[in-house]
């Protein structure tokens, strides 16, 4: 009765524990349920049956920081709200990551103003922007999918990449001659 | 219960309290002087005809530029007629201080908290005023028309290197 038995004609795989430990992290993150403003109802949307979340190994939210390592900041942040947003943080158990949904969450958005922390990043530090306003399910989907190409490049040790630089302008100029 | 019965009444139950009425939309609006506006909300409310049972709405109003700068807007409700008024007490910039409505109904603690927090109009009477909205260490009342804005500037690709060598991220 060992491996041999109960592994069958599977044969046997090699890998990396590295591998195993991010594939299995990115494939059953577990998002914190909270949501501030408007953004909030994307994320629902993609929790919903027409996008469709838990394809990618998120069936539903914790509602306890403890449970859960991904906090998806969906929504704009006052001021008022800042210490909590960082408390829950704080009470997530390592590893965690941070995406933040929206302009308002990533820098302010519309409401630049003394009420809103202008971007998120200055209260917990942030994995993935996702940008719109509100983004579209489809939108954070690709941010959280993003996330786990991220997450996919940690380290056993559990350093954090680096931000990625761009090193070209998103925008390339077009060769009018060539599509003319 | 019409407007002009309650206009009649008040006018001659207070005739040294009513500075300016006026009736718009259907809507009776009265302003007070300041001293007498607990006595008069007091009368409204236990009006053994037709009692204010409800304070429907109590804010602030910020003129800035005009004397007195500061008004108080109270809306009283009577559920049994249906009947609406809506009373008016202005304040000095330099004495902002208006009676607190709290001991006659209880419904004002909060909505005084969330004028003297964003208005900065102390309300003489009430049991606790501390601010409601803003973090409780926040200097200023900052839905006053002078009071600033607080905007930062917006990074761009041309300026985020200047603007993010100040901006405070935060750490692991
Ligand atoms: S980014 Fe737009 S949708 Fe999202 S919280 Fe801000 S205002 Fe609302």
């Amino acid at each position: 009765m060992g491996l041999e038995t109960k592994a069958g004609d599977l044969g046997v795989v090699t890998t990396s524990l590295e591998y195993v430990v991010n594939w299995g992290r990115t494939n059953a993150m577990w998002p914190l349920l909270f949501g501030l403003a408007c953004c909030a109802i994307e994320m629902m949307g993609a929790q919903s049956p027409n996008y469709d979340m838990s394809r990618f190994g998120m069936e539903i939210n914790r509602a306890s920081p403890r449970q859960a390592d991904l906090m998806i900041v969906a929504g704009r942040v006052s001021r008022k709200m800042a210490p909590v947003v960082r408390r829950l943080y704080d009470q997530m158990s390592e590893p965690k990551w941070v995406v933040a949904m929206g302009d308002c969450a990533s820098c302010g958005g519309i409401f630049n103003n003394y009420a809103i922390v202008q971007g998120v990043d200055e209260i917990v530090p942030v994995d993935v922007y996702v940008a719109g306003c509100p983004p579209r399910p489809e939108a954070l989907i690709d941010g959280i999918m993003m996330l786990h190409e991220k997450v996919k490049r940690e380290k056993i040790s559990g350093i954090k990449e680096q931000p990625l630089r761009l090193e070209q302008p998103l925008i390339q100029q077009v060769d009018v001659k060539k599509y003319g | 219960m019409d407007n002009q019965t309650i206009r009649d009444r008040l006018q001659a139950q207070f005739p040294q309290a009513i500075l300016a009425v006026s009736e718009r939309f259907g809507d009776l609006s009265v302003t007070l002087r300041r001293e007498d506006l607990l006595a008069v909300v007091t009368w409204l409310r236990d009006h053994p005809e037709v009692p204010y049972d409800f304070l429907e709405h109590l804010s602030g109003v910020d003129y800035l530029g005009r004397t007195p700068r500061f008004e108080v807007v109270i809306h009283l409700m009577s559920l049994r007629y249906l009947h609406r008024i809506c009373l008016k007490v202005t304040a000095p910039e330099d004495d902002p201080h208006v009676p607190s409505l709290t001991p006659l109904y209880p419904t004002a603690n909060y909505q005084e908290r969330e004028t003297w927090d964003l208005l900065g109009i102390v309300f003489d009477g009430h049991p606790s005023l501390q601010r409601i909205l803003m973090p409780d260490d926040w200097i200023g009342h900052p839905q006053r028309k002078d009071h600033p804005l607080g905007e930062e500037e917006v990074a761009f690709t041309f300026n985020q290197e200047r603007i993010y060598a100040q901006k405070p991220f935060a750490k692991e």
